[in-house]
């Protein structure tokens, strides 16, 4: 069922969701007798946000994408395909997207799948979708990353391990798009550094070794792919969004490749909201939409471990300006003076870290 | 709740769809049969809206099974416009700040979960507006 000649795809209608829930660093640090200064220094990270006990991967999806169908003015009906992309989706048989699709109403003529990458799975969900739509076999395609991932009790994990939801409308109207889509790029090997055998609840990671060989070599190499694909150079971007698993790594595989701290800022949300995982990239970029003005070129290049990382240049246009205010900013739910600093035993009551009783 | 009962009740839980009587213009949420105000039996396909106010409101300190771990919890009769009121739970809400007239919008969110292995029940919360 094609639809004829693509002009350009790209993105039509954008959303994030993030709970109100945070805990500080130190109310981590000081159960576990760490040292959280050295946290907040030299992983930059200040809190994070925590998903309530009735919020989960699928719920906070759903949000996200109703802000980007509010913002396309689409209805969920047009939408021909689903992808959910998640460490954390509450089942481990039965998809996520399915509850999405049916609660936005995109059922039943609809292509749907849960994707899992590690933190890159929401990208995936983008990468996919958008593909359908410039193939012209759907005429709107939904990508969303979305996580409520954990982290051990004590773990280095713990303090960065957070909540969020971002959801990408894709289509080929350009009257329609806001954010077209000029190059994608994306880089993977076989890299063991960080996993979550079957049945296991918590992840394992093999410390230092996730930095180095992992995050900055695929975040470089597919970054230098992508802009070398464009011909294009930092300074020729008005933004730049790196997958964050916590504060610091993102601003320096920004700031080695020549990127300024002023283009790396506005999508750079980690200090404040953790590492929303599948989420993390996505939820900058929606940042940096709710700002970019007509004309400005993005680059977002997501990562996950195992691993790899996909890679995209945006262009904004006109339309932006028509569709940011028509749903909640990324940076007002982040900063929202609607939000809730738990202890560490409520905490540990709402992500589940409590054995109880079985019923 | 059982899984049938669950996926019958998605279309309101889900998306909040309603009916609207053709005749006289009632919309009745969940959708029935037959128009309570006029005897009609034609109605259009609407939804409800997904922001309302507090009309009145309760907070549940001693829960029923299923719900134990949510106490206290409040719950509401939220008027969403069109003459519909809905009882729905109130999340992300101290019980103090609850006050009548309060403004809340519907997400959606986990209502329950049938134990550890359960199917999980996904509708709609009210959550105030600030
Ligand atoms: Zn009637």
């Amino acid at each position: 069922m094609g639809r004829g000649q693509i002009d350009r795809v790209g993105i039509v209608g954008y959303g994030a969701y993030i709970p109100r829930n945070r805990i500080k660093v130190e109310e981590i640090a000081k159960v576990w007798g760490a040292d959280a200064p050295s946290y907040k220094k030299g992983l930059m990270l200040q809190e994070k946000s925590v998903p309530g006990p009735d919020q989960d991967t699928i719920t906070m999806a759903v949000e996200a994408a109703r802000y980007a169908l509010k913002r396309a003015g689409v209805g969920g009906q047009k939408v021909g395909a689903v992808y959910v992309g998640s460490e954390s989706h509450p089942y481990a048989v039965k998809p996520s997207g399915t509850t999405v699709a049916e609660a936005i109403g995109a059922v039943p003529d609809c292509h749907c799948a849960d994707f899992e990458f590690a933190c890159k799975a929401g990208s995936e969900g983008m990468f996919v979708a958008m593909g359908l739509v410039k193939s012209g076999e759907i005429e709107y395609g939904l990508g969303i990353g979305a996580d409520t991932s954990q982290g051990a009790p004590g773990d280095a994990l713990e303090y960065s391990a957070s909540a969020g939801a971002a959801a990408f409308l894709f289509g080929d109207k350009q009257e329609q798009i806001i954010a077209e889509c000029h190059f994608t790029h994306s880089y993977m090997t076989d890299t063991p550094d960080f996993w979550r055998r079957e049945y296991q609840f918590y992840p394992r990671h093999a410390s230092r070794f996730t930095g180095e060989p992992a995050y900055f070599k695929h975040s470089l190499g597919c970054s230098q792919a992508l802009m070398k694909k464009a011909g294009m150079k930092p300074k020729d971007f008005a933004h730049v969004v790196f997958h964050q698993p916590n504060g610091k790594f993102p601003m320096n595989v920004g700031l080695m490749q020549g990127f300024t701290r002023e283009q790396i800022v506005t999508g750079w949300l980690s200090p404040t909201l953790g590492n929303t995982y599948s989420g993390a990239s996505p939820i900058g970029l929606t940042a940096i939409l709710d700002v970019a003005k007509p004309g400005e070129w993005i680059m977002m290049v997501s990562y996950g471990s195992g691993a790899g990382s996909d890679g995209f240049v945006w262009k904004v246009t006109e339309r932006i300006n028509a569709v940011r205010d028509l749903a909640p900013r990324t940076r007002a739910q982040l900063d929202s003076n609607r939000k809730k600093y738990l202890d560490y035993g409520t905490y540990a009551k709402f992500r589940g870290k409590i054995k109880k009783l079985a019923h | 709740m059982s899984s049938p009962r669950n996926w019958r009740g998605m279309p309101q839980r889900y998306r909040l769809e309603a009916a609207k009587c053709k005749k006289c213009g009632k919309v009745l949420f969940p959708p029935r049969l037959v128009c309570p105000e006029c005897h009609g039996r034609e109605f259009e396909p609407t939804h409800i809206g997904n922001t309302g106010k507090v009309e009145t409101f309760t907070v549940i300190r001693v829960a029923p099974s299923g719900f134990t771990d949510q106490a206290p919890y409040a719950v509401a009769i939220v008027n969403v416009g069109d003459g519909v009121r809905i009882l729905c739970q109130v999340a992300d809400v101290e019980p103090e700040e609850l006050a009548i007239g309060m403004p809340v919008k519907l997400e959606f969110r986990k209502v329950q979960s049938d134990g550890e292995s359960g199917v999980i029940s996904y509708g709609y919360k009210a959550v105030p507006v600030f």
